[in-house]
Protein backbone atom coordinates (compact mmCIF):
# COMPACT_ATOMS: atom_id res chain seq x y z
CA UNK A 1 0.00 0.00 0.00
CA UNK A 2 1.72 3.42 -0.88
CA UNK A 3 0.55 5.81 1.63
CA UNK A 4 -0.28 9.42 0.04
CA UNK A 5 -0.46 12.84 0.91
CA UNK A 6 -1.49 14.18 -2.21
CA UNK A 7 -4.84 16.33 -2.23
CA UNK A 8 -4.77 17.00 -6.40
CA UNK A 9 -8.16 17.35 -7.84
CA UNK A 10 -9.70 17.96 -4.50
CA UNK A 11 -11.40 20.91 -3.70
CA UNK A 12 -11.18 22.24 -0.01
CA UNK A 13 -13.31 24.92 1.75
CA UNK A 14 -11.55 26.35 4.78
CA UNK A 15 -13.74 28.99 7.08
CA UNK A 16 -11.83 31.61 9.03
CA UNK A 17 -8.38 31.63 6.95
CA UNK A 18 -7.32 34.81 6.49
CA UNK A 19 -5.03 34.59 9.64
CA UNK A 20 -3.80 32.27 12.44
CA UNK A 21 -4.95 28.85 12.08
CA UNK A 22 -7.04 28.81 9.57
CA UNK A 23 -4.15 30.71 7.21
CA UNK A 24 -1.89 27.71 7.80
CA UNK A 25 -4.06 25.09 7.21
CA UNK A 26 -5.78 26.76 3.59
CA UNK A 27 -1.30 26.81 2.66
CA UNK A 28 -1.00 23.54 3.89
CA UNK A 29 -3.75 21.79 1.53
CA UNK A 30 -2.95 23.94 -1.40
CA UNK A 31 0.44 23.16 -1.16
CA UNK A 32 -0.50 19.68 -1.05
CA UNK A 33 -2.58 20.10 -4.26
CA UNK A 34 -5.71 21.25 -3.47
CA UNK A 35 -8.21 23.78 -4.62
CA UNK A 36 -8.55 25.99 -1.44
CA UNK A 37 -11.20 28.37 -1.37
CA UNK A 38 -10.22 30.10 2.35
CA UNK A 39 -13.16 32.16 3.70
CA UNK A 40 -13.12 35.61 5.81
CA UNK A 41 -15.74 37.86 7.37
CA UNK A 42 -14.75 40.66 5.27
CA UNK A 43 -13.95 42.06 1.56
CA UNK A 44 -10.77 42.82 2.68
CA UNK A 45 -9.74 39.41 4.61
CA UNK A 46 -10.96 37.62 1.16
CA UNK A 47 -8.64 39.87 -0.93
CA UNK A 48 -5.64 39.13 1.76
CA UNK A 49 -6.78 35.29 1.36
CA UNK A 50 -6.95 35.38 -2.44
CA UNK A 51 -3.55 37.35 -2.46
CA UNK A 52 -1.74 35.34 -0.17
CA UNK A 53 -2.24 32.13 -2.26
CA UNK A 54 -1.71 33.52 -5.33
CA UNK A 55 1.88 34.56 -4.43
CA UNK A 56 2.39 31.02 -2.91
CA UNK A 57 1.24 29.73 -6.67
CA UNK A 58 -1.76 27.64 -4.98
CA UNK A 59 -5.05 27.31 -6.52
CA UNK A 60 -7.84 29.00 -5.01
CA UNK A 61 -9.57 31.81 -3.82
CA UNK A 62 -10.63 33.85 -0.45
CA UNK A 63 -14.40 34.28 -0.72
CA UNK A 64 -16.88 36.14 1.78
CA UNK A 65 -18.62 34.38 4.70
CA UNK A 66 -20.62 34.90 7.75
CA UNK A 67 -20.28 31.37 9.25
CA UNK A 68 -23.60 32.69 11.22
CA UNK A 69 -25.93 33.21 7.88
CA UNK A 70 -27.80 31.19 6.30
CA UNK A 71 -28.27 33.04 3.01
CA UNK A 72 -24.08 34.12 3.34
CA UNK A 73 -23.18 30.38 3.47
CA UNK A 74 -25.86 29.44 0.37
CA UNK A 75 -24.56 32.41 -1.79
CA UNK A 76 -20.69 30.94 -0.93
CA UNK A 77 -21.33 27.32 -1.65
CA UNK A 78 -23.13 28.11 -4.96
CA UNK A 79 -20.29 30.05 -6.30
CA UNK A 80 -17.73 27.75 -5.19
CA UNK A 81 -19.18 25.08 -6.97
CA UNK A 82 -20.15 27.36 -10.02
CA UNK A 83 -16.16 28.39 -10.24
CA UNK A 84 -14.26 25.24 -8.80
CA UNK A 85 -16.72 22.35 -7.61
CA UNK A 86 -18.40 21.18 -4.77
CA UNK A 87 -15.95 21.17 -2.18
CA UNK A 88 -15.10 17.66 -0.55
CA UNK A 89 -13.18 18.83 2.21
CA UNK A 90 -14.20 21.15 4.85
CA UNK A 91 -12.29 22.33 7.43
CA UNK A 92 -14.49 24.16 10.34
CA UNK A 93 -12.05 26.61 11.69
CA UNK A 94 -14.30 30.17 12.43
CA UNK A 95 -13.90 30.78 16.34
CA UNK A 96 -14.60 33.84 18.22
CA UNK A 97 -13.80 34.15 22.07
CA UNK A 98 -16.10 36.32 24.21
CA UNK A 99 -14.49 35.63 27.77
CA UNK A 100 -16.19 36.80 30.64
CA UNK A 101 -16.49 34.58 34.16
CA UNK A 102 -19.98 32.85 33.77
CA UNK A 103 -21.29 35.36 36.58
CA UNK A 104 -20.51 38.70 34.89
CA UNK A 105 -21.62 36.75 31.07
CA UNK A 106 -23.45 38.70 28.78
CA UNK A 107 -26.41 36.65 27.01
CA UNK A 108 -24.97 37.94 23.84
CA UNK A 109 -21.55 36.93 24.95
CA UNK A 110 -22.85 32.84 25.78
CA UNK A 111 -25.13 33.50 21.84
CA UNK A 112 -22.34 34.64 19.80
CA UNK A 113 -19.68 32.61 20.48
CA UNK A 114 -22.37 29.05 20.38
CA UNK A 115 -23.61 30.34 17.32
CA UNK A 116 -20.05 31.02 15.71
CA UNK A 117 -18.49 28.05 17.24
CA UNK A 118 -20.60 25.60 17.02
CA UNK A 119 -24.07 26.25 15.49
CA UNK A 120 -21.98 27.27 12.03
CA UNK A 121 -20.46 24.11 11.90
CA UNK A 122 -23.90 22.51 11.83
CA UNK A 123 -25.12 25.05 9.02
CA UNK A 124 -21.49 24.59 7.31
CA UNK A 125 -21.52 20.86 7.49
CA UNK A 126 -24.96 20.41 6.32
CA UNK A 127 -24.33 22.52 3.34
CA UNK A 128 -21.12 20.74 2.28
CA UNK A 129 -22.77 17.17 3.07
CA UNK A 130 -25.17 16.48 0.17
CA UNK A 131 -21.91 16.81 -2.07
CA UNK A 132 -19.93 14.48 -0.23
CA UNK A 133 -22.13 11.85 0.28
CA UNK A 134 -22.82 11.66 -3.69
CA UNK A 135 -18.87 11.67 -4.18
CA UNK A 136 -19.14 8.69 -1.79
CA UNK A 137 -16.17 10.65 0.15
CA UNK A 138 -15.37 13.63 2.26
CA UNK A 139 -13.32 14.56 5.24
CA UNK A 140 -14.30 16.85 7.61
CA UNK A 141 -12.48 17.99 10.33
CA UNK A 142 -13.42 20.48 13.19
CA UNK A 143 -10.90 22.74 14.84
CA UNK A 144 -11.68 22.45 18.41
CA UNK A 145 -9.29 23.60 21.55
CA UNK A 146 -8.03 22.34 24.64
CA UNK A 147 -10.17 24.55 26.28
CA UNK A 148 -13.14 21.96 25.21
CA UNK A 149 -11.49 19.26 27.09
CA UNK A 150 -9.54 20.71 30.61
CA UNK A 151 -11.91 23.89 31.14
CA UNK A 152 -10.67 27.87 31.47
CA UNK A 153 -12.24 29.92 34.21
CA UNK A 154 -13.68 32.59 32.03
CA UNK A 155 -14.35 30.48 29.18
CA UNK A 156 -17.60 28.45 29.80
CA UNK A 157 -19.18 29.71 26.36
CA UNK A 158 -16.28 28.81 24.36
CA UNK A 159 -15.30 25.56 25.98
CA UNK A 160 -18.86 24.60 25.40
CA UNK A 161 -18.53 25.23 21.69
CA UNK A 162 -15.72 23.12 22.02
CA UNK A 163 -16.98 20.18 23.38
CA UNK A 164 -20.13 20.35 21.33
CA UNK A 165 -17.79 19.75 18.43
CA UNK A 166 -16.29 16.94 19.58
CA UNK A 167 -19.27 15.21 20.17
CA UNK A 168 -21.01 16.62 16.88
CA UNK A 169 -18.35 14.81 15.20
CA UNK A 170 -18.40 11.18 16.92
CA UNK A 171 -21.92 11.31 15.74
CA UNK A 172 -21.82 12.54 12.23
CA UNK A 173 -18.62 9.87 11.51
CA UNK A 174 -21.37 7.34 12.81
CA UNK A 175 -23.66 8.84 10.35
CA UNK A 176 -22.07 9.00 7.17
CA UNK A 177 -18.89 6.78 7.53
CA UNK A 178 -20.98 4.15 4.69
CA UNK A 179 -20.40 7.20 2.38
CA UNK A 180 -16.45 6.95 3.11
CA UNK A 181 -16.89 10.14 4.16
CA UNK A 182 -14.46 11.13 7.74
CA UNK A 183 -15.46 13.38 10.50
CA UNK A 184 -12.72 14.08 12.88
CA UNK A 185 -11.44 16.96 15.60
CA UNK A 186 -8.49 19.01 15.80
CA UNK A 187 -7.40 20.19 19.33
CA UNK A 188 -5.02 22.79 19.21
CA UNK A 189 -3.62 23.95 22.55
CA UNK A 190 -2.14 27.08 23.39
CA UNK A 191 -0.86 28.19 19.63
CA UNK A 192 1.15 31.23 18.52
CA UNK A 193 -2.01 33.00 17.16
CA UNK A 194 -3.90 36.85 17.41
CA UNK A 195 -5.76 34.62 19.67
CA UNK A 196 -3.48 34.19 22.05
CA UNK A 197 -0.90 37.23 21.81
CA UNK A 198 -3.97 39.08 23.93
CA UNK A 199 -3.74 37.10 26.67
CA UNK A 200 -1.79 39.46 29.73
CA UNK A 201 1.50 38.22 30.34
CA UNK A 202 1.49 36.36 33.55
CA UNK A 203 -1.14 34.14 32.07
CA UNK A 204 0.48 33.31 29.19
CA UNK A 205 3.88 32.58 31.81
CA UNK A 206 1.21 30.42 33.93
CA UNK A 207 0.11 28.51 30.66
CA UNK A 208 3.68 28.04 29.61
CA UNK A 209 4.69 26.23 32.94
CA UNK A 210 2.33 23.46 31.47
CA UNK A 211 3.81 22.88 28.75
CA UNK A 212 6.17 20.21 28.83
CA UNK A 213 8.02 20.86 25.16
CA UNK A 214 8.18 24.70 26.58
CA UNK A 215 6.99 26.05 24.13
CA UNK A 216 3.80 27.82 22.09
CA UNK A 217 2.47 25.81 19.47
CA UNK A 218 3.05 27.06 15.43
CA UNK A 219 -0.52 27.32 13.46
CA UNK A 220 1.71 25.00 11.10
CA UNK A 221 2.02 22.54 13.17
CA UNK A 222 -1.80 22.49 13.34
CA UNK A 223 -2.46 22.52 9.91
CA UNK A 224 0.10 19.25 9.30
CA UNK A 225 -2.44 17.30 11.37
CA UNK A 226 -5.05 18.63 9.46
CA UNK A 227 -3.47 17.92 6.24
CA UNK A 228 -2.65 14.20 6.95
CA UNK A 229 -6.68 13.85 8.20
CA UNK A 230 -7.54 15.42 4.55
CA UNK A 231 -5.45 13.07 3.30
CA UNK A 232 -5.56 9.57 1.98
CA UNK A 233 -3.20 8.59 4.52
CA UNK A 234 -5.97 9.63 7.43
CA UNK A 235 -8.26 7.63 5.97
CA UNK A 236 -9.00 5.02 8.42
CA UNK A 237 -9.26 7.71 11.27
CA UNK A 238 -12.61 8.95 12.07
CA UNK A 239 -14.88 10.11 14.78
CA UNK A 240 -11.38 11.08 16.67
CA UNK A 241 -10.55 14.04 18.38
CA UNK A 242 -6.57 14.61 17.83
CA UNK A 243 -5.16 16.86 20.87
CA UNK A 244 -2.10 18.73 19.90
CA UNK A 245 -0.74 20.70 22.58
CA UNK A 246 2.99 20.04 22.95
CA UNK A 247 1.69 18.33 25.90
CA UNK A 248 -0.60 20.08 28.40
CA UNK A 249 -3.06 18.13 28.46
CA UNK A 250 -2.65 14.35 27.49
CA UNK A 251 -6.10 13.00 26.76
CA UNK B 1 -38.98 10.69 -22.67
CA UNK B 2 -39.28 8.05 -20.20
CA UNK B 3 -42.17 7.50 -18.17
CA UNK B 4 -42.28 8.69 -14.52
CA UNK B 5 -42.03 4.99 -13.59
CA UNK B 6 -39.20 4.42 -15.75
CA UNK B 7 -37.37 7.43 -13.99
CA UNK B 8 -38.18 6.54 -10.60
CA UNK B 9 -36.74 3.15 -10.72
CA UNK B 10 -33.71 3.90 -12.73
CA UNK B 11 -32.91 6.14 -9.96
CA UNK B 12 -33.94 4.03 -7.02
CA UNK B 13 -31.83 1.10 -8.64
CA UNK B 14 -28.93 3.46 -8.85
CA UNK B 15 -28.99 4.72 -5.65
CA UNK B 16 -29.77 1.65 -3.62
CA UNK B 17 -27.38 -0.51 -5.74
CA UNK B 18 -30.25 -3.14 -6.95
CA UNK B 19 -31.00 -4.37 -10.16
CA UNK B 20 -34.04 -2.69 -12.00
CA UNK B 21 -36.02 -5.67 -12.04
CA UNK B 22 -35.75 -5.75 -8.56
CA UNK B 23 -37.33 -2.80 -8.11
CA UNK B 24 -41.07 -3.72 -8.18
CA UNK B 25 -44.04 -1.36 -7.25
CA UNK B 26 -44.56 -2.85 -4.07
CA UNK B 27 -41.45 -2.82 -3.13
CA UNK B 28 -40.56 -1.39 0.03
CA UNK B 29 -37.09 0.11 0.20
CA UNK B 30 -36.08 -0.67 3.53
CA UNK B 31 -37.65 -4.22 4.30
CA UNK B 32 -37.14 -5.45 0.07
CA UNK B 33 -34.31 -3.72 -0.85
CA UNK B 34 -32.08 -3.13 2.42
CA UNK B 35 -32.24 0.49 2.31
CA UNK B 36 -31.11 1.94 5.90
CA UNK B 37 -32.30 5.62 7.09
CA UNK B 38 -29.07 7.34 4.98
CA UNK B 39 -30.41 5.45 1.67
CA UNK B 40 -33.71 6.40 2.15
CA UNK B 41 -32.81 10.12 2.53
CA UNK B 42 -30.83 10.28 -0.69
CA UNK B 43 -32.92 8.62 -2.78
CA UNK B 44 -35.64 11.75 -2.04
CA UNK B 45 -32.55 13.88 -2.43
CA UNK B 46 -32.60 11.83 -5.86
CA UNK B 47 -35.61 11.87 -6.49
CA UNK B 48 -35.92 15.63 -5.97
CA UNK B 49 -32.91 16.29 -8.15
CA UNK B 50 -34.15 15.00 -11.23
CA UNK B 51 -38.06 15.68 -10.65
CA UNK B 52 -37.05 19.40 -9.81
CA UNK B 53 -39.07 19.39 -7.10
CA UNK B 54 -39.12 19.87 -3.41
CA UNK B 55 -40.15 17.26 -1.00
CA UNK B 56 -41.53 18.20 2.39
CA UNK B 57 -39.69 16.08 5.09
CA UNK B 58 -43.42 15.29 5.99
CA UNK B 59 -44.09 13.60 2.89
CA UNK B 60 -40.87 12.18 2.11
CA UNK B 61 -41.58 10.16 5.42
CA UNK B 62 -44.45 9.01 4.03
CA UNK B 63 -42.74 7.65 0.41
CA UNK B 64 -41.34 4.24 1.63
CA UNK B 65 -42.21 2.16 -1.93
CA UNK B 66 -41.61 2.48 -5.18
CA UNK B 67 -45.23 2.81 -6.19
CA UNK B 68 -45.51 5.52 -3.30
CA UNK B 69 -42.89 7.19 -5.03
CA UNK B 70 -44.23 7.06 -8.43
CA UNK B 71 -47.78 8.38 -7.12
CA UNK B 72 -46.24 11.25 -5.29
CA UNK B 73 -44.80 12.85 -8.06
CA UNK B 74 -47.18 12.17 -10.45
CA UNK B 75 -49.94 13.82 -8.24
CA UNK B 76 -47.66 16.83 -7.64
CA UNK B 77 -46.12 17.02 -11.08
CA UNK B 78 -49.61 16.43 -12.87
Amino acid sequence: MTITTSLNDKVALVTGASRGIGAAIADTLGDLGATVIGTATSEAGAEKISARLAEKGLKGAGKVLDVTSADSLAALLAAVKEEFGAPTILVNNAGITKDNLLMRMKDEEWASVIDTNLSAVYRVTKGCLRDMTKARWGRIVNISSVVGSMGNAGQSNYAATKAGVAGFGRSLAAEVGSRGITVNTVAPGFIDTDMTRVLPEEQREALMAKIPLGRLGEPEEIAAVVAFLASDAGGYVTGETIHVNGGMYMA
Amino acid sequence: MSSIEERVKKIVAEQLGVKEEDVKPEASFVEDLGADSLDTVELVMALEEEFETEIPDEEAEKITTVQLAIDYIKENLG
